[in-house]
């Protein structure tokens, strides 16, 4: 996978540099921003659904105050998700970094008989 | 790597705040106006009047229901409060009976507080669009809260990646460099707005992707209750499910004892009463508080046996998480708000809906600062400018223009709550195709002119057309008539201001236009 555009270029903000090199942006790879925005979006989404029914089914609480609890939590583990995909290094780690999290959330899960 | 992780932020903030931006406008313009959903319901049913002395209103809607709805199997009757004046009941229709399509099986109806008899009021959804609109976008209802849903997560993300890029945040409060080049004043409006407000942004985000949580997230709940979500509302929220009917006739108890009831416990009338199986011997009747009285959103009840009037039970006190679900759900709505905190309220919104629009007009500014050089605007360029223009301008046109409809359509049109609707979208599609037409200065300049001219007129519309204006309403403390009137105006002449700075910068700029499709961007940029 291709690393990150941003990275690879050392692209700033125009507001940080002045100016914003138009070249260099064309030049973006963008089968790494497609996957990375992919990542983003589906697994960051898979994630959060993943941490809110283990939270839900393990919280030490009633089940009702476990499922509001993950529930709630999840959106802000969705953004943590996104800016995580985003600030890796390469769209492969990024993916990486997500489907670990979702392995051990998922084994979580399968555990809590939440799967069945 | 810490540069180059701010780097990265500041990459994500600017395509998540893009690709969403007229969206997330839209949402937060109609949101904040969602502030006022019970006042502007009330203007655009000038015919209902402020509760007269009279009985109680909810007394004489239960009696009223009783004649309407005999076979309902639930009755809701929502009184007037404080900041509303009027009296709905709803019902469920009985099973098996053919209803109306679009009703969702529920019958709908205003009556007169002072009367208890249903009023002739002209047809209009008031606020209640706006308030619609900024969760389903007049979608499909699954559809535009999916679409509303994906853009709140995109915001979130945007105020996050936003504030980690935002090196100097305490310092740009202070900052403000007007009429400098290259999109600098831009900026600067768009950090100090974003700063000013940046709780109220945080809050209303998240508190909005919560209020819908259930249906984005609903997984929690489907592997713990197994998808038995009545029985998950149960546990939460202390709610017992549907009574069955016992199939034995028996008269409703009197509300009236069972209100004093509620007003000895919380000091203040009821906000909802429902009455479920009316005229059966299994009836209940169940009182629910006034939201405007705590902020948590989640409802405190009282049960009553509705045939000997007896009080079955009370709402517990919700658990930890649930009280964070409610007080959060509670927050969104500003229910809860006294005048001043409401107020708060609304300029933070529009604080919002501001930095949203600042935010989308950097972007531009930017770009055409840089293809000025190139001698010719990209379509990526042409089309971010034709869209900022169709909305930032187009949408407040198209809003106040729903006003006049409102005043101006035939009484007795059919689907006259409809044409209202067309009219708002007529409007904006108007505007849209101005500014995919006619992009620039000028057309920025005329759109936000003609929408101050619909805001600043309005008080002038109302008193033509009814007899509730300024002149009498001020007088007689109806404050929402007379605070939309006022609050109307006063937007209509911000955007004037916003026009006749437009006007005298377009005025400035170089007539003749070299460069295709120029936006707000040129002058800012020359």
């Amino acid at each position: 996978m291709q690393d990150a555009p941003a990275l690879r270029h050392g692209w700033r903000p125009s507001w940080a540099v002045g100016r914003i090199d138009w070249r260099r942006m064309r030049s973006w790879h963008w089968p790494g921003v497609l996957s990375r925005s992919l990542a983003a979006v589906l697994g960051g989404y898979a994630v959060a659904a993943l941490a809110a029914t283990a939270l839900a089914l393990w919280l030490p609480t009633s089940r009702a105050e476990a499922v509001l609890t993950g529930t709630m939590l999840s959106f802000a583990l969705y953004a943590g998700a996104v800016l995580w995909v985003f600030a890796a290094a390469s769209a492969l780690r990024a993916w990486v970094g997500l489907l670990l999290p979702a392995a051990l959330l998922g084994a979580l899960v399968w555990l809590g008989g939440g799967a069945g | 790597m810490k540069q180059g992780f701010r780097q990265c932020m500041a990459w994500l903030h600017t395509w998540s705040g893009l690709l969403v931006g007229w969206i997330l406008f839209a949402v937060f313009l109609t949101g904040t106006a969602s502030y006022f959903r019970g006042e502007i319901s009330d203007w655009m049913r000038p015919e209902l009047h402020a509760p007269a002395a009279g009985g109680e209103p909810a007394i004489l809607a239960i009696e009223t229901l009783k004649r309407l709805a005999p076979d309902s199997p639930t009755w809701f009757v929502f009184p007037p409060g404080e900041r509303n004046s009027e009296l709905r009941v709803v019902w469920r229709n009985p099973p098996g009976k053919p209803t109306p399509p679009g009703s969702r099986g529920f019958g709908n109806m205003v009556l007169d507080p002072a009367t208890g008899e249903p009023v002739t009021a002209r047809e209009s959804y008031g606020g209640e669009f706006f308030y619609r609109f900024h969760f389903q976008l007049h979608m499909p209802p699954l559809w535009g809260r999916w679409v509303v849903g994906f853009c709140a997560m995109m915001m979130l993300v945007a105020i996050i990646s936003g504030v980690i890029t935002h090196r100097r945040i305490f310092a740009d409060f202070f900052t403000f460099r007007p009429g400098k080049g290259a999109g600098r004043s831009w900026l600067d409006a768009h950090n100090a707005l974003a700063v000013l407000a940046l709780p109220y942004h945080l809050m209303i985000t998240y508190t909005g992707l919560i209020t819908l949580m259930l249906m984005y997230m609903p997984w929690g709940v489907q592997a713990v209750y197994k998808g038995d979500r009545g029985g998950f509302q149960a546990e939460v929220f202390g709610v017992a499910p549907p009574v069955r009917r016992a199939n034995q006739p028996a008269p409703l108890a009197p509300v009236g004892p069972l209100l004093e009831e509620a007003m000895r416990r919380w000091g203040g009338p009821p906000g909802r009463i429902e009455v479920q199986q009316p005229g059966d011997a299994s009836a209940i009747i169940r009182l629910t508080r006034r939201d405007s009285e705590q902020i948590s959103s989640n409802p405190q009840t009282l049960t009553f046996d509705g045939v000997r009037g007896t009080l079955l039970g009370a709402s517990g006190e919700p658990g930890a998480a649930a009280a964070t679900r409610g007080v959060a759900y509670g927050l969104h709505l500003g229910r809860f708000a006294s005048p001043l905190v409401r107020a708060l309220f609304v300029l933070s919104g529009l604080a919002g809906t501001a930095m949203v629009a600042t935010g989308l007009v950097l972007w531009a500014a930017k770009q055409r600062h840089r293809h000025a050089r190139a001698g010719r605007a990209g379509f990526g360029l042409r089309l971010v400018e034709a869209l900022n223009l169709g909305t930032i301008a187009g949408l407040p046109t198209a809003m106040l223009g729903y006003f006049w409809a409102n005043r101006l359509l035939p009484l007795h049109l059919a689907d006259r709550a409809d044409w209202e609707v067309y009219c708002f979208f007529l409007l904006w599609g108007l505007a849209a195709l101005q500014a995919l037409f006619w992009p620039g200065l000028r057309s920025w300049a005329t759109q936000f002119a003609a929408a101050a001219l619909l805001g600043l007129l309005l008080p002038v519309l109302n008193l033509l057309t009814t007899h509730r204006h300024l002149g009498v309403s001020l007088p007689a403390g109806d404050w929402a008539m007379a605070g939309t009137d006022l609050l109307v105006a006063a937007f209509g002449l911000l955007l004037g201001l916003l026009s006749w700075r437009l006007f005298r910068r377009a005025g400035r700029a170089p007539v003749t236009r070299p460069v295709r499709g120029a936006g707000l961007a040129r002058a800012e940029g020359a």
